[in-house]
């Protein structure tokens, strides 16, 4: 039995290394497939950093009122801590207020005459909510203004900057879909090339295959070496593939860090690459054994 | 040993390869099938070797219906019956030594007895100083007998052979049908398909007849007439 399975591998890599052309020309669109399946994972993650750090930047400020006790609002924070929409909540105090606001404006002696002229600090303390999701704001702002609250809570940002919120999260939405919609298609545009290649790869092999089968030879027999061909083709393709991406995120990275912000695509390269390769690699082979497979089937009718 | 029993072939309506053909052949024989290009002898033996079904009838290989058995088990029918054909079918991407030795290891043959063997059958055609060439590398006569050589190497019981000449010059062709006869004298059965008068006359074996897809004449020392 080993020596079937040892026949099959070596008749695999002999038909690699013998069909020069096939072989390199396969190849090379396997690669393009990987590359672009790559591709697709790389500009997911910066479409997703860039997305998240754009959320980031929406929050919705709570201004209470001068009157407002410490442990009012400390209930309140509390309260808002554990609603399951919220993600962070940074408290500031009044004299925190005051101390932001002189530091602002201590250019302007106007401002800081008059301040020292009231003598009392005129601020209001305010909480900062963070929600996990950007669609949650609207309901942080109806839990906020329930009655109940209604004697500490000066002002609410949200309804100030609802649309805005709104809107942002609604592309952030489309941004996503369309992403995910749009690696969807390429994807599968790649597969299918890459599936008819190895097609037209075993087309050239049919007379052949219809003669193994006029010589006795079982049907695993003549399809194992065209499968160990096909998870061939994968490997060698990760490989060129990982090298490729090498140079490219290299002197992509820094670029599309300064254009996005945030991710340098060359660091995430280098950080993820075992993750990376092993993907592509299970991609590929399966890819290029499951071609094979439904390929070949069709001529081991005779 | 092989039975055809009322067999017939419809391709389409206005096309019938043969018509209620029933012939036996013996162990040990060494009949031809003649007739014109298109009289149903091709259709005869991939009809044997369940290439094609039959659209009546059965044909029998020993006592088993060859065209009941199911697609994964025809391999074991096939390794008992070795082929040649007009147009050599060997495997290009093979040497002239693995085309011989992939008929083996298709049979699951150890790897001792096909390094015993290959020599042996290549030595046996002629062709030992030939075993690392590609088939497009060899001349005609060279191609078929590196296919006589892998058809015989798992010493089959019947060895079919479809125009074995039909690419080949007047010496080369010679040089097969002795081959042939020389197999059939070590005991094997060879079923030959052929329109080569020359070759039916001088071999002085059973001859069958076909013509328009019916069996004509079966004669036991048969001549070529058409």
């Amino acid at each position: 039995m080993s020596a079937y399975y040892s026949r099959i591998i070596k008749a695999g890599f002999i038909n690699f290394t013998r069909n020069g052309w096939v072989t390199l020309a396969t190849v090379m669109i396997m690669v393009i497939t990987l590359f672009v399946i790559g591709s697709i994972m790389l500009s997911n993650v910066l479409l997703v950093s860039v997305l998240t750090r754009i959320e980031k930047k929406v929050d919705v400020s709570i201004y209470l009122k001068t009157t407002a006790k410490e442990e009012d609002i400390l209930i309140l924070k509390s309260k808002l801590e554990n609603l399951p929409e919220v993600d962070e909540i940074r408290y500031m105090t009044r004299k925190e207020a005051l101390s932001s606001f002189m530091e602002r404006h201590k250019n302007n002696a106007l401002i800081t005459q008059s301040l020292d002229e009231l003598g009392d600090n005129p601020l209001g303390a305010s909480l900062n909510v963070h929600a996990k999701n950007s669609e949650q704001y609207e309901s942080v702002a109806m839990f906020l203004s329930s009655p109940a609250f209604s004697s500490i809570i000066d002002k609410i940002n949200y309804f100030q900057n609802k649309i805005v919120i709104e809107r942002l999260s609604n592309i952030l939405t489309t941004s996503r879909r369309a992403g995910f919609g749009i690696s969807l298609v390429l994807a599968v545009i790649a597969v299918l090339v890459a599936f008819n290649t190895i097609r037209l790869a075993i087309y050239t092999s049919k007379d052949e295959i219809s003669v193994m089968r006029l010589v006795g030879a079982k049907n695993s027999f003549i399809r194992g070496p065209f499968i160990v061909e096909g998870i061939l083709y994968g490997i060698i393709s990760a490989f060129v593939t990982m090298v490729a991406f090498y140079p490219l995120t290299l002197w992509l990275g820094p670029k599309a860090e300064f254009f996005f912000g945030g991710l340098n695509l060359f660091e995430y390269y280098i950080s993820n690459f075992f993750q990376f390769f092993i993907i592509l690699l299970f991609i590929g082979t399966i890819l290029g054994s499951f071609s094979s497979f439904i390929a070949i089937r069709r001529y081991l009718k005779v | 040993m092989i039975y055809f029993d009322h067999v017939s072939k419809v391709y389409s309506p206005t096309s019938t390869a043969l018509d209620d053909v029933s012939f036996t052949i013996e162990p040990k024989e060494f009949i031809s099938i003649v007739g014109k290009s298109g009289a149903g002898k091709t259709t005869l033996l991939k009809l044997l070797l369940a290439e094609e079904k039959p659209s009546s009838g059965r044909v029998f290989f020993e006592s088993q219906n060859v065209h009941s058995l199911p697609r994964t088990a025809i391999h074991k029918i096939r390794r008992r019956i070795g082929t040649i054909f007009q147009d050599f079918r060997l495997l290009a991407s093979k040497t002239c030594y693995e085309n011989i030795a992939f008929a083996m290891e298709a049979s699951g043959s150890t790897d001792e007895e096909i390094e015993a063997d290959v020599p042996q059958v290549m030595d046996l055609v002629g062709l030992m100083n030939k075993a690392w060439h590609f088939p497009h590398e060899l001349s005609g006569g060279e191609k078929q007998r590196a296919a006589i050589a892998r058809a015989i190497v798992n010493r089959p019981d019947v060895i079919i052979a479809d125009e074995p000449t039909g690419n080949l010059d007047p010496i080369n062709t010679w040089e097969i049908i002795e081959l042939l006869k020389k197999i059939n004298s070590m005991g094997t059965t060879v079923i030959l398909a052929t329109h080569a008068k020359d070759i039916i006359n001088s071999l002085d074996k059973r001859v069958i007849t076909i013509e328009d897809g019916k069996i004509i004449r079966d004669a036991k020392r048969g001549r070529y007439v058409l």
